[in-house]
């Protein structure tokens, strides 16, 4: 490294401290949360059978882990979430490139796509249920259901605003649609793309949790629900805590995929 | 031999619901083997519809247009068009950028590409092969954009105001280097351009458009007698310059 003048290092400095400081504070915001929760429930503040508390949570999941059963729930809830995510991702992507191919279809089915868009999915479960059955395939079509439909919207949109000229290049090079699709509008569409799948792995952990409050008799939602039916508010804390984590981890693995992309394809 | 272009009375005009309106009225020129036409007149006479009908991007409502005696589309002429921004995609580099015209028409075979990789070096941009577009000036970039239309050997080179996006300086500059290029290379060429000194710096003949709806106003043949080599910026310092500036000047106030 080449030598920086004083004004610079203070600079970096300052950025530093400050990048510390706030790290720092979202640590203790969450620390002091769960100090809090848990002093609240030992003193008698709250009631833990109704609250839980953390220590209680922290109990119930290693009992859990034990006999493997949260496991159990994990992967049905994240396998679930992962199919009708890719499932949702290729349906969306190839409608939405069929209706930008035509035109005329692309106006045809436009208020039915806005409606189905905007029409709560969770009406559909129940009808779903009783057409499919009270099992995982309700539950993964449920998922889908609920980001589909905005995806092909989304996307329809974001392959419109492809620069008309570069389309007239292609044309120009004697290129055919294809070559448009390939050279252009998707490559010019993969940001766009990725923007996409962040959005639809919520909605899809969404959809799956909906379809396991019905029809499931395994995975966080049906825990959620069994557990508060039966006042086992343990298992519902411990269940909500690890949606969070896993949302997390899902927003963060398409991150990752965000920056490769930008690193090894220009952007 | 047959003319490499030639439009025989060709019209066009635009249709939207407020109406119709008609972009060229009664077109008819030819361009010959290693000609450099440039084509001038005001904005929105229908200059670029022009170049967008010879390329057959769109059809001439009436009228035809040749290109080496057959139909746009028919027969086996290579029209390279080089449009108005250089359009270079920004998630290939510039090698790639380069190569795209081959691509698409399926003829990237190593001795293309050894040719692609020639041009680059030639025009100077071998250190940026590798590059994303993004790194390149705005007059590199113009020169990878024109290395993309020439590595399709194009029989006639179609020029849609291509340097209008660049500042003064660098347009001069790229307009010579250009200009410079295409006609040591002898290749048949239409620049369409609202800026008479480029016209002028480049051509062989000038075509003056009116106002929309665009007709043909006159066509001006230029040659300079020079003793040095013909290129766009000795002929800017030419004393005959202002004499052709004053004739197609007048040729496009005529208008009214």
């Amino acid at each position: 490294m080449d030598k920086l003048s004083a004004a610079q290092k203070n600079f970096l400095a300052a950025r530093k401290r400050h990048h510390t400081l706030v790290n720092v504070c979202r640590a203790s915001l969450l620390l002091g949360f769960f100090l809090i929760w848990e002093i609240a429930a030992r003193v008698g503040w709250i009631n833990d059978f109704i609250f839980s508390s953390p220590a209680r949570v922290l109990a119930c999941f290693i009992e859990m882990a034990a006999n493997g059963s949260i496991f159990l729930h994990i992967a049905a809830t994240l396998s679930e979430t992962l199919i009708s995510f890719f499932a949702v991702m290729a349906a969306g992507i190839a409608v939405a490139l069929l209706l930008w191919r035509s035109r005329g279809a692309a106006e045809v089915l436009e208020p039915y796509l806005v409606t189905l868009n905007s029409l709560p999915k969770s009406a559909l479960a129940p009808v779903l249920i009783v057409w499919l059955g009270s099992n995982v395939r309700t539950i993964i079509v449920t998922a889908a259901s609920v980001a589909v439909f905005g995806s092909i919207l989304t996307l329809y949109t974001g392959f419109q605003e492809v620069d008309e000229d570069k389309i007239k290049l292609i044309r120009t090079l004697g290129g055919t649609k294809k070559d448009i699709m390939t050279k252009v509008l998707i490559p010019h569409a993969v940001p766009l793309i990725i923007s996409n799948m962040k959005v639809n792995v919520g909605l899809c952990l969404v959809g799956v949790i909906i379809g396991e409050f019905l029809a499931a008799n395994q995975g966080l939602g049906y825990l959620i629900i069994y557990g508060s039916q039966t006042f086992r508010m343990d298992w519902v804390i411990l269940s909500i805590l690890i949606l969070c984590l896993g949302a997390v981890f899902l927003y963060w693995l398409l991150n990752l995929l965000e920056q490769y992309y930008t690193r090894h394809f220009f952007g | 031999m047959k003319p490499v272009l030639e439009c025989r009375q060709v019209n066009f005009s635009y249709h939207s619901l407020e109406g119709e309106t008609a972009a060229l009225i009664d077109i008819t020129f030819s361009v010959r083997q290693g000609e450099f036409l440039a084509i001038v007149g005001p904005s929105g006479c229908g200059k670029s519809t022009l170049l967008s009908l010879i390329c057959g991007l769109i059809e001439p409502e009436t009228g035809q247009i040749l290109l080496s005696g057959q139909p746009v589309g028919a027969g086996k002429t290579n029209v390279g068009y080089m449009l108005q921004k250089d359009h270079l995609l920004e998630w290939r580099s510039v090698y790639r950028n380069a190569l795209l015209g081959l691509e698409i028409q399926k003829r990237d075979t190593e001795e293309n590409r050894e040719k692609v990789r020639n041009l680059l070096n030639t025009y100077g941009l071998s250190a940026f092969t590798k590059s994303p577009p993004s790194a390149l000036s705005g007059g590199m970039r113009q020169r990878a954009a024109l290395i993309r239309t020439l590595a399709l050997e194009p029989d006639l080179l179609l020029l849609d105001e291509p340097f209008s996006a660049l500042d003064y300086q660098t347009r001069l500059e790229v307009a010579d280097d250009i200009g410079t290029i295409i006609r040591k290379s002898g290749k048949t060429a239409i620049l369409v351009t609202h800026d008479l000194s480029e016209a002028i710096s480049m051509a062989d003949r000038i075509l003056v458009l009116t106002h929309r709806p665009g007709r043909i106003r006159g066509i001006l043949p230029v040659s300079f007698d020079f003793e040095e080599e013909d290129t766009p910026l000795n002929r800017r310092n030419s004393e005959q310059f202002t004499h052709y500036f004053n004739l197609v000047w007048k040729e496009l106030r005529d208008d009214g």
